[in-house]
């Protein structure tokens, strides 16, 4: 064990602080709305990053994206409620009680086992919506707007900013949250399960127990990035939030972060978003091909995502 | 996958130090500030406007609908720039400003339209915004235009959904919606098969093969009450791909109709899928979008469908010889290679508007016009497009009534083009449900008003 000093939490509370303000000083909105996609991607992407430390990848939580969407949408358009200290935490609870259940099977797989099972419960998830004309079929349907304990903004400039403040709130303390796991003993047999399961289990820990909380976690946290674009974005459909390329598109960002730090999603998810705004507005005939060279060379030359990058630069200095 | 984290760096990067993290953060934020001030992109110059074309680029839809529909938008924008459209329309630019065309790609669902939308007005500054394809795109998109206040003219997509819903000011939509086509599919039935008494469909599960089927059935049920619908109706997925069961299911069908309002490439997969196995011999098919296929698909598209171009558009038009329709036709021909289809009509149209409200707001303002300006002249206004009349006289001023046509498709061997016979006309008054009205209650109401 590295007896080392941890200072992630307060780096995470400077580091969001200044976003924030700088944030709310400087940016234009077009970047302000790229960082509040690029956040609210990166909630799930954090869920995701947790479950890869145990060396599960899944191809399907784009269901739980989803599922924290259409909660959102669902509220707002069937309740009329729109308050979001009600929607997000609606969200984040059910997306964590569906992947509780779905959680009870996932927990027993590991490997292409797990990437594929998890494709199939999301491929169900989006068969239904597609089939469902009340729930808006293909399309989907827009949003109402959404309050903020109880005020509602008055055009999109507020809309936008409170939101961003809100959601640098959101982000950091999930990360404190989920940091502060991943230094508990249950938070640090993510490399023991995906190093030796039969180890764990001689040490009287459950590795299935162990899986399956990772497992409702990231689902919740998917959930809650879910609601967080639904609300941002003012629309949800199945295409662009629950179909297997979302839950490929979030693999992705996983990949180009690495494992490495809480940190890693955040400047993962704004690069690629900034990667893929670029391509769509040079190239838009051939985007694709753009993003998906990204991924190749992060692959082949830094395994380890943009994070190795970062702690590596910062390593080197240090160590003089 | 496993083999990708690399041990090392998560080591390194699960016990970092405070100086780690502090700067980690900072060199994110940095990041994201020089974007910020180095891309964001300068104040656009008086005499140009940027307009923004979005239109399917990568994807099925982009060979029938996405590629004629960019190739009719910039010929009309390079026309207008030049001023060498026909008269009355050949002044240069829109109210003298000549316009920078920026095409993008509406694929990939709607929810990142509504980012890209966003990224269009905020980041990339365009002045007005002049496409769509998808009705799932307009529906979405609806609500964020009136929140981002900038002019966008919808210049395909067919839900009547979008001045139905909500009032709007800042969309318009430039061409009938769904229920044009439908009602006048109905007509087109009634008027060459009266003897048909039984029907059924193949649609797209999302509101635009929902809508267009609904009405069409409610049509029918109103202009020929002896007739009935199958109980057993074909809903695949859109850009499904594969027809195969659906075919099936159609030919074991009794109905002697089956009604489609395929469009894209679902719409040539269908037929090419559907030609070997005799279903076009065995029953009549009415394509409501089919005109876009007749090019394409040149001499493989079976004699004998009934095909639509969602209006006055395309090859139904094509003999029409007024010097508009003339110069779009040529001048389209000369450049492509291709007849113009219609979506590149529907498109041409869309920017043929804004510049005709433009110029009409320059005039009454006497100078360049402010967007709110244009907006008013755009509002109920009626102008010659390229095929047909069109005015802007539902949804409060913003959407837009046309005539409907349906011909039924026929293989010229002499001059070896696709081409129609039989073709009748609807005016827009016979098609279109009068302003205020919703149009299922219009048509369940039996058509009140119309004038045919």
């Amino acid at each position: 064990m590295d007896m080392k000093r941890d200072w992630t939490l307060p780096g995470l509370t400077v580091g969001f602080a200044l976003i924030a303000v700088v944030g709310t000083l400087v940016l234009p909105d077009w970047l302000m709305a790229l960082t509040v996609n690029s956040f609210s991607r990166a909630l799930a992407v954090l869920g995701l990053m947790v479950l890869w430390r145990c060396g599960l990848v899944s191809f399907g939580h784009a269901l739980y994206y989803g599922l924290g969407a259409y909660v959102v949408a669902l509220l707002g358009k069937d309740w009329g409620i729109s308050e979001v200290l009600i929607t997000l935490p609606a969200a984040a609870l059910l997306s964590g009680l569906v992947g509780f259940g779905i959680g009870f099977i996932m927990r027993r797989y590991r490997e292409i086992f797990f990437a594929m099972l998890s494709l199939a419960f999301s491929m169900v998830m989006y068969g239904i919506l597609v089939k469902t004309e009340a729930l808006g079929s293909t399309d989907g349907f827009s949003i109402e707007q959404p309050s903020f304990m109880g005020w509602t903004p008055e055009d999109a400039t507020e809309k936008l900013h409170t939101i961003f403040l809100m959601l640098c709130f959101i982000c950091w303390a999930v990360a404190a949250l989920v940091h502060r796991y991943l230094q508990s003993t249950l938070g640090n047999l993510t490399r023991a399960i995906r190093d030796n399961e039969i180890r764990v289990e001689y040490l009287g820990i459950s590795a299935q127990h162990a899986v399956h909380i990772k497992y409702v976690m990231s689902a919740a946290l998917a959930g809650l990035g879910g609601a967080m674009l639904a609300i941002s974005l003012g629309q949800v459909d199945p295409d662009s939030m629950v179909n297997w390329p979302v839950s490929g598109e979030l693999v992705f960002v996983t990949i180009l972060s690495g494992p490495g730090s809480v940190v890693a999603p955040f400047i993962g998810s704004v690069l690629f978003e900034l990667i893929r705004t670029y391509a769509f507005e040079w190239v838009p005939g051939a985007w694709q091909l753009i993003v998906g060279a990204t991924l190749l060379v992060i692959i082949f030359f830094l395994p380890g995502g943009v994070w190795s990058l970062i702690s590596r630069a910062i390593g080197k200095r240090e160590d003089l | 996958m496993n083999g990708l984290s690399g041990a090392d760096a998560m080591k390194r990067g699960l016990f970092m130090s405070f100086a780690n993290t502090l700067r980690a953060a900072g060199v994110a934020t940095a990041a994201v500030i020089a974007a910020g001030a180095t891309l964001s992109s300068p104040a656009w110059a008086k005499d140009t406007l940027t307009v923004a074309i979005p239109a399917f680029l990568s994807g099925p839809a982009a060979g029938p609908f996405g590629v004629p529909a960019r190739n009719g938008a910039e010929m009309v924008i390079d026309a207008i720039n030049s001023g060498s459209l026909p008269a009355p329309y050949n002044t240069i630019g829109f109210a003298g400003a000549t316009l920078e065309a920026e095409f993008v790609d509406e694929s990939g669902g709607n929810t990142k339209q509504v980012a890209e939308y966003r990224n269009l007005v905020q980041k990339r500054n365009v002045d007005l915004v002049i496409g769509y394809v998808s009705s799932g795109s307009c529906a979405a998109l609806a609500p964020v235009v009136e929140e981002l206040q900038t002019l966008t003219i919808f210049a395909v997509c067919g839900t009547p959904r979008i001045f139905e819903e909500a009032p709007r000011r800042y969309s318009f939509r430039t061409m009938s919606h769904a229920t044009a086509d439908a009602v006048a599919a109905a007509h087109y039935i009634k008027d060459m098969f009266p003897e048909i008494k039984t029907y059924t469909g193949v649609n797209q599960n999302y509101a635009w093969g929902q809508d267009s089927w609904r009405d069409f059935e409610l049509s029918m049920t109103q202009l020929m009450p002896d007739s009935k619908a199958s109980e057993n109706l074909q809903f695949p997925k859109i850009f499904a791909g594969q027809y195969g069961s659906e075919i099936s299911a159609l030919s074991l069908d009794p109905s002697e109709l089956v009604h489609s309002s395929f469009w894209d490439g679902d719409l040539e997969g269908f037929i090419f899928q559907a030609t070997p196995r005799g279903l076009f011999q065995q029953k009549k098919v009415i394509f409501t979008v089919g005109g876009t296929a007749a090019y394409r698909l040149g001499k493989r598209l079976p004699d004998g469908l009934i095909i639509g171009a969602r209006g006055p558009y395309g090859i139904l038009v094509r003999d029409r010889e007024t010097e508009l329709n003339t110069w779009f036709i040529n001048t389209y021909k000369d450049r492509y290679g291709t007849y113009p289809s219609g979506p590149a009509y529907q498109y041409g149209q869309g920017v043929l508007a804004a510049k005709i409200a433009y110029d009409k707001a320059a005039a009454a303002a006497g100078g360049f016009p402010t967007q709110d300006q244009v907006i008013d002249a755009f509002t109920g206004m009626e102008f010659e497009s390229f095929s047909t009349t069109v005015k802007m006289a539902n949804g409060a001023g913003h959407q837009a009534i046309t005539e409907n046509v349906y011909g039924i498709s026929k293989w010229n061997d002499e001059t070896a083009e696709a081409g129609v016979t039989d073709v009748k006309f609807y005016p827009a008054e016979c098609v279109m449900p009068p302003e205020g009205a919703s149009s299922v209650e219009w048509i369940e109401g039996g058509m009140k008003g119309a004038k045919c």
